[in-house]
């Protein structure tokens, strides 16, 4: 190394600080995003930005733009305005990055397919039109449903599942994609305990291995248990953070414009600001 | 039976029956994903319409030649699959009362452009434009089984034969090239949309594939089996399988079975049961995959899901 270079490497009055990194840039940003549902603005101008590697919560009351928001991230519905990136790049080029957990309820659970069928659909991407199945790939997607304990499912016709059973199932579809920052929509929506268990596990192992996670949630109950960062949002964004400074009863009546009941937000082991 | 399989069978029935087999695959293939996606009137709104473009390409051109029918009849299959576009933006209603309001209004224009034009002379009206001409498409040139080794009475065989054959296979290839991205984004176009999958393209494909097959089989075979072919086979087979690629194969077997066996019926059920004329072809084959869907849904093994 030339002292020219170990002068530049070492320049202290550089701020290292503001540096751009891309490793620590956030797992999935939105810039003034609206998007309307039915022609209502379901969003509007929401800034967000999910830091990585941490397991984040969108929270709001019915109807608040939740599950908007996600879509209009993936770019699934026609937003008005805003821009979005995934680890700093803009989503057209992250894809690959990402996987999406749908609502449950939003196929039909009748289709003629398997359950192993429905996780080889997240190797879409390794397949391509025409690529030969190979076993590494079917033991690829047989791992991915026992880690959602359900690799006895296999062979089962999908209409033939529970709704706890078919969750989990979209949940092995999206680990089989291999992505850094897992989006999922209300994935404990009408699931059993013993799903809502299995699907939190699996989420802390991804969170445990680096990845990033943004689930929609709506059981209050369960933030603090689950979540490190949350976004409010009710249409527009109340606020965002870490759950230890935001999730305070204050941001909570501003988010459900007051229609929590005091003993209610009491029971949620609130941190106080 | 024995007359129907003897010397006259190749030159009489050989060439009809294959046009109508051919015909069913055609629109039982993209119908299978059309039934799925909840969309088989699609189908029937493109049958439907392909009639004023027939007619008017008629009108241009003087003559009743296969080409200019094509692209007058694939013509007529766009300008409805944007207007019902347009009508379901514009009207804001669903694509259902859409393609109805669409079908009925272009399938209205062609039968009054029919009654008004001079097609007398040429073997153009509403009946043909229903139910085809089937039982004509004989295969002059042919003796026997050995001319199918005959060059000279291969090349003679009617332009309708080869002309379906070549856009089934075509359609089915389609099928297989297309099968993953079609499958993922019928099961789920959201997940398909966030894979970065062209779902909205995959749409028009289908649907432009659907339009294709439409209309090959309208010349040959006539509007009521295309409808019944998008819809009745790959219903039949959903009944009988829970896996999408055996679905697609049965209503491939049972479009094939429904051709075959309505052929046959229409040009001997009736001799059989003591009358002297026998029946349109095109009106039995759709008859016969219609009672094969009611066999299927009494016969179905799919119970309601259990759960647990």
């Amino acid at each position: 190394m030339t002292p020219a270079t170990l002068e530049l490497a070492f320049d202290h009055n550089r701020s290292w600080d503001t540096a751009p990194d891309p490793a620590q840039a956030p797992a999935l940003s939105v810039g003034s995003l609206t998007a309307t549902y039915d022609d209502k603005p379901a969003v509007f101008s929401v800034d967000a930005a999910f830091p990585a590697g941490r397991m984040s919560a969108i929270i709001g009351p019915n109807g608040a733009g939740k599950s908007t928001l996600l879509k209009a991230a993936l770019g699934l519905i026609h937003t008005l305005s805003g821009a979005v990136a995934v680890f700093g790049e803009p989503m057209k080029t992250a894809r690959r990055r990402v996987a999406y957990v749908p609502q449950r309820a939003s196929v039909d659970w009748d289709f003629p397919t398997r359950v192993i069928d429905v996780v080889m659909m997240g190797l879409y991407r390794d397949l391509g039109l025409l690529g030969f199945i190979r076993q590494s790939h079917r033991d690829a997607a047989r791992a991915c449903l026992e880690r959602v304990g359900m690799a006895d499912f296999a062979e089962r016709q999908i209409g033939q599942l529970s709704g706890g059973q078919q969750q989990r199932v979209f949940l092995a579809r999206a680990l089989a994609q291999g992505a850094d920052l897992y989006l999922l929509d209300e994935p404990f929506a009408g699931v059993d305990a013993a799903t809502e268990r299995a699907i939190i596990k699996v989420l802390k192992s991804l969170k445990d291995e680096g990845k990033s996670v943004v689930v929609v949630h709506h059981d209050l109950a369960t933030v603090t248990d689950y979540f490190d960062y949350v976004l409010m949002i009710a249409t527009r964004k109340i606020v965002e953070g870490p759950i230890t400074e935001v999730f305070t009863a204050e941001n909570l009546q501003a988010t459900y414009g007051g229609r929590l009941a005091e003993a209610h937000i009491d029971q949620l082991r609130l941190h106080s600001a | 039976m024995s007359d129907f399989f003897g010397p006259d069978f190749v030159q009489l029935s050989l060439t009809p029956m294959l046009i109508g087999v051919l015909a069913a695959i055609a629109c039982a293939l993209p119908g299978n994903f059309l039934l799925l996606r909840r969309q088989a009137l699609i189908g029937d709104a493109i049958s439907h319409v392909v009639l004023p473009g027939v007619v008017v390409a008629f009108l241009l051109t003087g003559a009743v030649e296969s080409l200019p029918m094509m692209l007058g009849a694939a013509a007529a299959a766009l300008v409805a699959v944007g207007l019902i576009e347009a009508v379901k933006r514009l009207g804001r209603i669903d694509a259902g009362s859409a393609m109805g309001v669409v079908f009925t209004s272009m399938f209205a224009a062609g039968v009054l452009l029919l009654e008004q034009s001079d097609t007398s002379a040429v073997h153009l009206d509403v009946e043909h434009a229903l139910m085809g001409n089937l039982e004509s498409l004989i295969w002059f040139a042919a003796d026997d089984w050995s001319s199918l080794l005959d060059p000279e009475a291969l090349a003679a065989l009617p332009p309708e034969l080869p002309r379906i054959a070549i856009v089934a296979a075509l359609i089915a290839a389609l099928t297989l090239i297309f099968w993953r991205p079609l499958a993922l984004a019928t099961f789920d176009d959201g997940f398909a949309r966030a894979m970065g999958v062209p779902t909205t393209l995959l749409s028009i494909g289908l649907t432009s594939t659907a339009a294709v097959a439409a209309v090959a089989a309208f010349d040959a075979v006539g509007s009521i089996i295309v409808i019944a072919m998008f819809i009745c086979p790959p219903a039949t087979a959903r009944l009988t399988t829970d896996r999408l690629s055996a679905q697609v194969a049965w209503s491939v077997v049972y479009a094939a079975l429904s051709a075959i066996l309505g052929y046959i019926l229409a040009g001997y059920g009736p001799l059989w049961l003591g009358g002297a004329h026998a029946v349109s072809a095109a009106g039995m084959i759709a008859a016969v995959s219609g009672v094969m869907l009611a066999i299927a849904c009494l016969f179905s093994q799919k119970t309601p899901a259990p759960i647990g």
